[in-house]
């Protein structure tokens, strides 16, 4: 019984992780995010890849998205969005708040 | 200068208001501010190390590593406000009806003191962390003069320790009666409302569904931005627009936190 529960939770931990969420790269650059705007398809779990080519970290911030992450200089980073309801979720570098903005269009 | 005290009195705001909530809630028990004080200390010096380790950090668990690190910190702030609660439901009538009679003040609770001292020092590392990675990032662009930013942060900190003042003071006015049963509530919702924060990170490392997102949308009525909803955010973890593992996360710790209370109570008073 254990062994089988254990068996089930390890499925399931790799079914989550070997589940390949659609992929879309921004880049930080001079505090600012290329590009600006990003298409996603709605309802679907989807994965931002962030590179950071700036010296300083950024934080890559959005309330409707509801995702919080410090991306440290010269690194990229991972942050999973949605599943998505149609709709423009707007996001900030919050560190840079004036330049540093950008939106993800979910289609 | 002033885009820099502004988002510093945000990072600041949560962890001050944390701090005036537990440095009303342990009002009467001898030795409170030595404890807070060294909790505020232990926090900020963790706050540079943790900035300081900000990259090695963020590589662990595949990427996701600042994602449950967060989650850990706040899962643990979580724990020791709930045992801060459960400790009181026993001991706040005594503190009561010591501070009534004669304004004198508990020698027990060191490990109740103790307790607060983490939550303390928890809540400052976190949002310190940032705070140290941001001014950083600032001091290295090298745009804002070192006058300028110190200026903006200072500026910022103050403000955000002066609300949580406020609070703390306008607790301290709370009837002593009443007094206990208003920051029993109050630690029980920040707890409950960290809960759903440690929920939120969670989700963003894909380690749990998110179920249901979002579970409404207030956003038109309270935003997560204006003033109102910083300050809800910060004392019940108020989010306009809340995934329904948030809110179960929420739910089950005050149910949890409740029971506990009433158990203990129960215990003690047969």
């Amino acid at each position: 019984m254990n062994r089988l529960a254990a068996a089930a939770a390890m499925s399931l931990a790799f079914a989550a992780f070997a589940a390949d969420e659609p992929e879309f790269r921004l880049v930080i650059e001079n505090h600012k995010f290329t590009p600006e705007k990003v298409e996603v398809p709605a309802g679907k779990k989807v994965k931002l890849v962030i590179e950071n080519r700036d010296s300083t970290p950024e934080e890559f911030e959005s309330s409707s998205l509801k995702r919080e992450k410090v991306i440290p200089g010269k690194s990229t980073g991972t942050v999973f969005i949605g599943p998505l309801k149609p709709g423009e979720y707007k996001f900030v570098g919050e560190f840079n708040e004036k330049t540093a903005k950008g939106v993800v269009v979910a289609k | 200068m002033f885009g820099t005290a502004l988002i510093v009195f945000r990072e600041v705001l949560e962890a001050a208001l944390i701090v005036g909530i537990v440095a009303a809630a342990t009002r009467g028990i001898g030795g409170r501010a030595r404890f807070i004080g060294f909790g505020l200390l232990i926090g900020l010096v963790g706050s540079g190390v943790v900035a300081g380790m900000a990259e090695a950090i963020s590589g662990l668990a595949q990427g996701m590593g600042q994602e449950l690190f967060n989650a850990m910190v706040l899962g643990l702030a979580v724990a020791m406000l709930a045992w801060h609660n459960i400790w009181m439901s026993v001991h706040g009538r005594e503190l009561a009806q010591n501070a009534q009679a004669l304004g004198t003040q508990v020698r027990t609770g060191a490990r109740e003191l103790s307790v607060v001292m983490m939550v303390v020092a928890l809540a400052v590392l976190r949002e310190g962390s940032e705070t140290v990675l941001f001014l950083f990032g600032i001091a290295a662009t090298g745009n804002t003069s070192p006058a300028s930013m110190v200026a903006g942060g200072v500026l910022g900190l103050a403000g955000g320790a002066a609300v949580g003042y406020l609070l703390f003071a306008g607790l301290l006015r709370v009837p002593i009666k009443w007094f206990f049963t208003a920051t029993s509530a109050l630690v029980l919702l920040l707890a409950a409302g960290l809960a759903s924060q440690a929920a939120r990170f969670l989700i963003q490392a894909d380690v749990i569904p998110s179920l249901a997102a979002p579970l409404w949308d207030t956003s038109r009525v309270v935003s997560n931005e204006s003033a109102m909803g910083s300050l809800l955010h910060g004392l019940v973890g108020y989010d306009a627009q809340p995934a329904g593992m948030q809110v179960a996360f929420f739910i089950v710790v005050l149910a949890a936190i409740l029971v506990g209370m009433t158990w203990v109570r129960s215990r003690n008073s047969t």
